[in-house]
């Protein structure tokens, strides 16, 4: 059961590596799309992304140049990714519960990183029996049962409105419910073993040592195991469903949402327009002219001078 | 009709889905009496599908038998196929794919729409049922996902689905005021926008507003208007002597000027109904002292591109003849006059179409406006335009352009009784005219128009005023787009603002002209019957 257990690990760590990088490579693979940007766009420069205003408020804003701010980007991410500001700011009584929820498995994330530095420390020796690993230690005693806590609080808070609340319900579907229920037992699972079996969070911190070197040394508490496989197999579900979003965001904010780069002079998307003006175009509306024509033939055809023509 | 909606009733055999009755509306801070639906004709209903709401805008063929029906659904299967596929659809797709996969449902974005809101949150209007229809559609039949059903939800895939998901794609203005509150960047009102491009790009199924009598007559004969480019440069020079004697100075507006600074591009309707913006841009430009031109090539004397609103080529090929104009005259650059679509067709998105040679400088032309006013040029008087003035935001310009400030900075210049609409800016509320709505009239789209799209718009006008209400005081909203301008004057009309509240509208440069101490005063703008 323990080398199992190692096996379904690794393999449930590969998956999620693999899901994660399949729906990047996917979206970064896609062709160039046309803009279609949101204003305010968080990394305008000065005060412009304060108001939502862009460097087309400038006249020549071609000829000028265009500040962009890495600061300003940071003050609407940060506060956006730590507080669920959207959230709270447009559905807060969704913000009561979603947000210890995704609190909860920051705290997680931040617990297992954690758990890694210390099992490093456990194979290597280094920083051993100083106090900056005694700080970490105790940090991941807090954090993990805090993590968990607010993980099944927030999840049962959530469960309970997608299905009380008919804004949700009607919205919600098997996979929801599946999800939080996974959540709730897996975090519940976690809280039972803390509790009961490894208190101090000994038995986490050699597993990882034990996952990291390879060493499939034997695991005492089923509960343990049981533990260990709700949450490399939470893991790895995580990118297969919706919840892609926790990565997918970047992209739909830094390349979509805040995507305003124009284009001046610029070799490298003109290429890539070229590239698109050559694919073939099969839409079949008499007026697109399609069936196989390029984009570029069929955006210089008109349809209507056609007509007219066929008329005389 | 089923009153609280779930998810699958789009499929139901049923006549109509859902109405909104008046009781249902958001209430308006004043009384007013709200008419009842007209009902729509037997002629409409017997030609087409009329089962969604209270009325119909997408004019879908009714299928008379099984086959048909059956055609249908094949046929939107085949174009949802194709909006999924890099060739035919790398316009749009990495932004339809990530919103079809990274939803949560969390319907956060719902409040944020005036639509939803003003229907007293009908749940047929909420931005997410469509796009959670489609969303189900496609991971069954485009993506094929194993145990789709039950993952994500079913839908009876059949043709009272597809024509509801058509004409539900015209219950959106695409404003995107949903998509702004997203906390993942998902874009509801895309869908709607993607919709649209099926049933035109594939079924062929569009709006004779935007499409017959839009985009294929401009690039026909030239403008959605009508106009040739004979008609337009007659209908031009007449602006010009009318409004040259009734403003008692001299202009003339240049034609085809090559090597000229600026090549200009009105919305053609502006010549056609609001004369006054035409002659106010002529003024101000020659008065500044620019060096500028229109052109009266096919197509480059209307800017608009109703394209971007259903069609992404019609769209590509509209803009393709608008840089091409400016080329032939060796322009410096492009400026775009007060339509709010246009800028946005013109500058953002045709950024990625225009091919190399094409890729003339194009603007907006509030910077300039905001230019010359602050240079001092015009010696402009302020007091001239002292009357409560508020300010519609085009979303074109301002969310989706990030053009804010100027049209403020000239406000706070010449208006001293401006005042500012809750919320406005980047956060302003449509028009209730966005995305092609300003442009119908058919059957009983005017009254959805005037009772839902525009009903937050005109709830944020009568508040702004809150303070000067009744007949006695002068009020001008400020709305510089044309197809707001349409909007806000039907409603104007509707709720009878001019005469109990002796409110009028126009855009930002008549109150330029207004200001000028030379000019004829309040010429320009008109506080009368039929303006």
């Amino acid at each position: 059961m323990t080398s199992l257990t190692y096996l379904v690990a690794y393999a449930a760590i590969i998956v999620f590596l693999l899901a994660v990088a399949s729906r990047i490579i996917r979206y970064i693979k896609n062709p160039i799309h046309l803009r279609w940007e949101l204003y305010p766009v968080a990394h305008e420069g000065g005060d412009r992304a304060s108001y939502g205003g862009s460097y087309y408020e400038d006249v020549d804003w071609w000829n000028k140049p265009r500040h962009s701010s890495r600061i300003n980007e940071l003050k609407v991410m940060i506060p956006e990714i730590l507080f669920l500001l959207a959230v709270f700011e447009h559905k807060r009584p969704l913000w009561y519960v979603t947000y210890p929820f995704h609190l909860g498995l920051y705290f997680v994330v931040l617990f297992i990183g954690l758990l890694g530095i210390g099992s490093i420390s456990q194979l290597t020796g280094i920083m051993a029996d100083t106090p900056i690993m005694t700080a970490v230690f105790a940090v991941t005693n807090l954090l993990g049962p805090a993590g968990l806590i607010l993980t099944v609080a927030g999840a049962v808070g959530l469960l309970f409105k997608r299905i009380t609340d008919p804004d949700l319900s009607n919205y919600s579907s098997f996979e929801h419910y599946f999800n939080l229920v996974l959540f709730i037992v897996t975090a519940g699972v976690g809280i039972i073993t803390w509790l009961f079996v490894d208190p101090t969070f000994d038995m986490a911190r050699t597993f990882v040592a034990n996952f990291i070197s390879f060493n499939f040394a034997a695991i005492d508490s089923s509960l343990f195991i049981l533990q260990v496989l709700l949450v490399v197999l939470t893991i790895a579900y995580i990118p297969l469903t919706h919840m892609s979003h926790f990565f997918m965001k970047y992209f739909l904010y830094h390349d979509i949402r805040w995507g305003d780069e124009p284009n001046i002079d610029s070799p490298k998307t003109d290429e890539k327009i070229g590239i698109v003006l050559n694919y073939p175009v099969t839409w079949s509306a008499p007026h697109i002219a399609g069936t196989g024509n390029t984009w570029a033939e069929v955006a210089t055809h008109n349809p209507a001078a056609a007509k007219e023509e066929k008329k005389e | 009709m089923v009153k609280r909606l779930k998810i699958n009733d789009i499929s139901k055999d049923t006549e109509q889905l859902t109405s909104v009755a008046n009781e249902d509306l958001m209430p308006l801070p004043w009384d007013i009496e709200e008419k009842e639906w007209e009902p729509l004709s037997d002629d409409i209903k017997e030609k087409y599908v009329c089962i969604l709401d209270d009325t119909m805008i997408l004019p879908i063929p009714k299928p008379k038998t099984k086959e048909e029906e059956d055609e249908l659904v094949k046929k939107f299967l085949a174009g949802m196929e194709k909006l999924f596929s890099k060739e035919n659809n790398w316009t749009f797709l990495s932004m339809i794919e990530t919103t079809m996969e990274n939803c949560a449902k969390c319907n956060t974005c719902s409040d944020a729409c005036h639509q939803y809101e003003a229907s007293g949150k009908n749940e047929m209007y909420r931005p997410t049922y469509k796009s959670e229809v489609f969303r189900r559609i496609y991971k069954k039949y485009i993506k094929k996902e194993p145990l789709s059903g039950l993952r994500n939800g079913n839908v009876d895939l059949n043709w009272r689905t597809v024509a509801r998901l058509g004409e539900l794609a015209y219950r959106c203005n695409v404003c995107r005021r949903c998509a702004q509150t997203c906390p993942i960047g998902v874009d509801n009102a895309l869908v709607a926008r993607e919709i649209r491009k099926i049933f035109s790009q594939e079924m062929g199924i569009t709006t004779p507003e935007l499409h017959d009598k839009g985009s294929m007559l401009q690039l026909g004969v030239g403008s959605s208007t009508g106009m040739t480019p004979m008609v337009v440069r007659d209908n031009v020079d007449f602006i010009d002597e009318d409004f040259s004697e009734e403003l008692g100075v001299e202009f003339k507006t240049p034609w085809d000027v090559e090597g000229a600074d600026i090549l200009l591009i009105h919305n053609a309707g502006e010549i056609m109904s609001w004369p006054d913006n035409v002659a106010a841009f002529s003024l101000i430009f020659n008065r500044a002292g620019l060096s500028w031109t229109l052109s009266s090539d096919i197509a480059a004397y209307d800017s608009i591109n109703y394209g971007v609103f259903y069609d992404d080529v019609q769209a590509a090929r509209t803009a393709l003849i608008h840089a091409q104009a400016a080329k032939k005259l060796g322009v410096r650059r492009i400026v775009l006059g007060e339509c709010g679509h246009a800028h946005k067709a013109l500058t953002v998105i045709a950024d990625r179409i225009l091919p190399p040679g094409l890729q003339v400088p194009r603007e907006s032309c509030f910077p300039i406006l905001r230019d010359i006013v602050k240079s001092g040029k015009l010696n402009l008087d302020p007091s001239r335009n002292d009357f409560p003035v508020t300010l519609h935001d085009p979303c074109n310009v301002t969310r989706l352009m990030g053009i804010i400030k100027p049209q403020r900075e000239i406000m706070a210049a010449i208006c001293p009784q401006f005042r500012e609409m809750v919320p406005h800016g980047v956060h302003n509320y449509c028009c209730g005219g966005g995305s092609g709505y300003a442009i119908m009239s058919r059957n009983t789209i005017h009254e959805w128009r005037n009772k839902i799209a525009g009903r937050k718009k005109i709830e944020q006008i009568l508040n702004a005023f809150s303070d000067c209400r009744g007949p006695e005081q002068k009020k001008y909203v400020c709305a510089p787009c044309s197809n707001c301008k349409g909007q806000i004057r039907d409603m104007i009309e509707r709720y009878e603002l001019l005469e109990k509240e002796n409110m009028t509208y126009a855009g930002v440069v008549e109150l330029i002209v207004n200001a000028m101490p030379d000019v004829e005063h309040e010429v320009i703008i008109k506080w009368e019957e039929g303006y």
